[in-house]
């Protein structure tokens, strides 16, 4: 096979690509720097093979969209930055119960409120977990790379429709506006998942099947005539006060995450089978950090890198694991501290657990990570 | 045949429980409210048209009329405060062959929905909407709205309203929608043949039907009974178009008028993006 020709493309750009590519045919969002590329592209490709591009009056409209469209039958993308992020979280939450899939990518500027738009950030990490009200599920991939945001677009979708579920994209302003060679794949070349259609007859159907961990889900127009609310519900989608089924529904919405987790996380490891000191850190602060590790061996200490690739669920089982193997974990993330203590709970004690915070608009570099390693030696 | 067959012939009752679905009734709407007659009106209203109910997609946002989309049988979709016309234009969009129906309140359409109200109407795009304008918040007990009346008390306005109205119509007609029509729970037959009319017109058809909360904003506003607040506010509170043309000004003060206001052809959104937007990009 002909080696395949390589693309320089920015991040967001990629993003645009690895949805079409994962079958998205319905895109709408409102423009918020540093993500309005993603709907720049979406607008010129989609028309182009059938697909749908709205622009609507405000980011609420197109979560609402979104939700709409995927009940319709359609695999649909939104994008946004911190503020719409925070518009778009009650619509998010209404995805998780109704158990519409769709994929939110929020591109991370800094805050809060307006802050510092064309700045990077790594601050959404738990408005991505927690910003919804109620107890909720929770998927969110923060690739770090720019073909790895290609890639990541297209599991997003996957996880999407596999689990009946909006699943939320983080990654920070400069993976999503920096340039890098990358391959756009062959069809068939990365899985693609589509939605479980029901087996049965529109008689015999029960959208919210508790017989199921997830429910096939028809699309709207298709003679399965049946009712979706935000509010708490039966099998068969109707509003419910029954405590018993109250309960029963908002724990399996829960534990289909919880007993997929092996299937949803994804880490990348970096040195870190001998390591003494491990970095943990995503996005672009984990580019650093990998380039800190590194130096760190090239002066005889064992640094190593877990970069989790899923963000949500956390990774537990990876951070208590290597907790028990080395001296300490570093948090480098630009934030004030939101995976940090979460580190710390996986980490249970195990060891040292120590972040480095940055939240004046600019990356955390390799030399600032360096010296906190030193610190463990 | 007898005579007596006859006769039954042409006594059959409307048949409501082919649109119903069976054991979702008795609804939640307080005795004296109209909203259970003007969905009455508008599922003789879709008979008429004889829409496959496949194809027939109801969405509504949150408040009592909001609840309507349970009780019928179509695809059904109870969103989120306000955003019903979101998730409409999605389904539509994504779906053009979707008879997308949205129901809404006048809280939920004109207050936390009122972007998405106009924009929706500006866009054109081919949806009938039905707002229920009783001009009070029912579901959380009676506070004020932005239709509540002026000096109108509420729960939230206990020293009378001092924020004027909306008028639904006008705002949609500047808004851009292309059918505006105004109806009463009280005219029942006159919102049945509106609403026909709204659902056969292409784009975004608007009905702001008046109607009335007896339980809360009634009894807060000293209306004897359900019924005499129906010949106050909807009877005698309305003209229609037809009647208004031959009445004094002062006749007509202070009453909204009944009737289709505002019909005009403008391209539909959905149209318009299959043969501009992707017959150009096709070309590229």
């Amino acid at each position: 096979m002909a080696e395949k020709k390589k693309k320089l493309m920015q991040g967001n750009e990629a993003c645009a690509e690895g949805a079409l590519y994962a079958g998205c045919r319905f895109y709408a969002g409102y423009p918020i720097t540093p993500s309005t590329e993603i709907a720049e592209v979406m607008s010129v490709r989609l028309p182009k093979i059938g697909g749908k591009f709205i622009q609507m009056e405000d980011e609420i409209a197109s979560i609402g969209a979104i939700i709409g469209a995927s009940l319709a039958g359609m695999k649909t993308l939104t994008a946004t930055s911190g503020p719409g992020f925070s518009l778009k979280q009650e619509g998010l939450g209404y995805a998780c119960i109704a158990e519409i899939p769709c994929v939110i990518v929020d591109v991370m500027r800094g805050g809060p409120s307006t802050g510092y738009p064309t700045g990077p950030s790594q601050s959404d990490i738990m408005q991505a977990k927690w910003g919804t009200h109620g107890d909720h599920p929770a998927i969110s991939l923060a690739p770090a790379y720019v073909q790895e945001i290609l890639t990541e677009t297209v599991r997003a979708f996957n996880l999407a429709e596999k689990y009946r579920t909006p699943v939320v994209i983080l990654y920070d302003e400069i993976v999503g506006h920096m340039r890098e060679p990358i391959t756009i794949p062959e069809p068939g070349e990365i899985e693609v998942i589509d939605r479980a259609a029901p087996a049965c007859p529109p008689e015999e159907y029960f959208p919210y099947d508790n017989n199921f961990l997830v429910a096939p889900l028809a699309p709207f127009g298709e003679g399965y005539r049946f009712h979706v609310t935000g509010l708490n519900h039966k099998n068969d989608g109707f509003p419910t006060n029954d405590p018993k089924i109250i309960e029963e529904n908002n724990l399996r919405i829960m534990r289909k995450i919880d007993e997929n987790r092996a299937d949803i996380w994804k880490n990348e490891e970096f040195g870190v089978d001998d390591a003494e000191v491990l970095v943990f850190s995503i996005g672009s602060t984990a580019r650093s950090a990998r380039y800190a590790a590194n130096a760190a061996r090239g002066s005889g200490i064992k640094a190593g890198l877990l970069r989790p690739i899923t963000i949500w669920p956390f990774p537990d089982a990876a951070v208590e694991e290597l907790a028990k193997r080395v001296k300490a974990i570093i948090v480098p993330e630009l934030n004030l501290g939101q995976m940090v203590g979460e580190v710390k709970r996986a980490a249970n004690g195990a060891c040292a657990v120590e972040g480095i915070h940055r939240v004046d608009g600019e990356p955390i570099n390799p030399a600032q990570i360096l010296d906190v390693i030193k610190k463990y030696r | 045949m007898s005579a007596q067959a006859v006769k039954q012939k042409v006594s059959v009752p409307f048949d409501y429980d082919k649109y119903l679905r069976p054991g979702k009734l008795p609804h939640i709407w307080c005795p004296g409210c109209g909203h259970g007659i003007v969905l009455k009106s508008l599922l003789r209203a879709l008979d008429k048209a004889a829409y496959d109910k496949n194809d027939i997609c109801m969405v509504s946002g949150i408040g009592c009329s909001s609840r309507t989309p349970g009780y019928v049988d179509f695809n059904t979709l109870h969103t989120i405060h306000g955003r019903a016309f979101s998730f409409a234009t999605g389904v539509k969009f994504a779906k053009p062959k979707m008879k997308v129906i949205v129901v809404t309140g006048d809280g939920d359409a004109l207050a936390i929905g009122g972007n998405h109200f106009i924009h929706t109407c500006r866009r054109n795009i081919d949806m009938t909407i039905l707002v229920y304008s009783n001009s009070i918040y029912g579901m959380t007990g009676g506070q004020y709205s932005p239709t509540t009346p002026e000096g109108s008390i509420a729960t939230t306005s206990r020293y009378g309203n001092i924020e004027p109205p909306f008028d639904v119509c006008e705002m949609a007609k500047a808004a851009g929608a292309t059918f505006v029509a105004r109806g009463t729970a009280y005219h029942t037959l006159e919102l049945e043949k509106i609403l026909f009319e709204a659902l056969e017109h292409k784009g975004t058809s608007v009905v702001d039907i008046i109607d009335s909360c007896p339980i809360y904003y009634g009894r807060m506003n000293k209306f004897k009974s359900a019924s005499q607040m129906m010949d106050v506010i909807e009877k005698e509170g309305t003209v229609s178009v037809k009647q208004a043309d031959k009445l004094p000004a002062e006749k007509l003060e202070g009453k909204l008028l009944r009737g289709v206001l505002h019909k005009v052809e403008r391209p539909e959104y959905c149209e318009t993006y299959e043969t501009v937007i992707m017959g150009k990009a096709a070309g590229k």
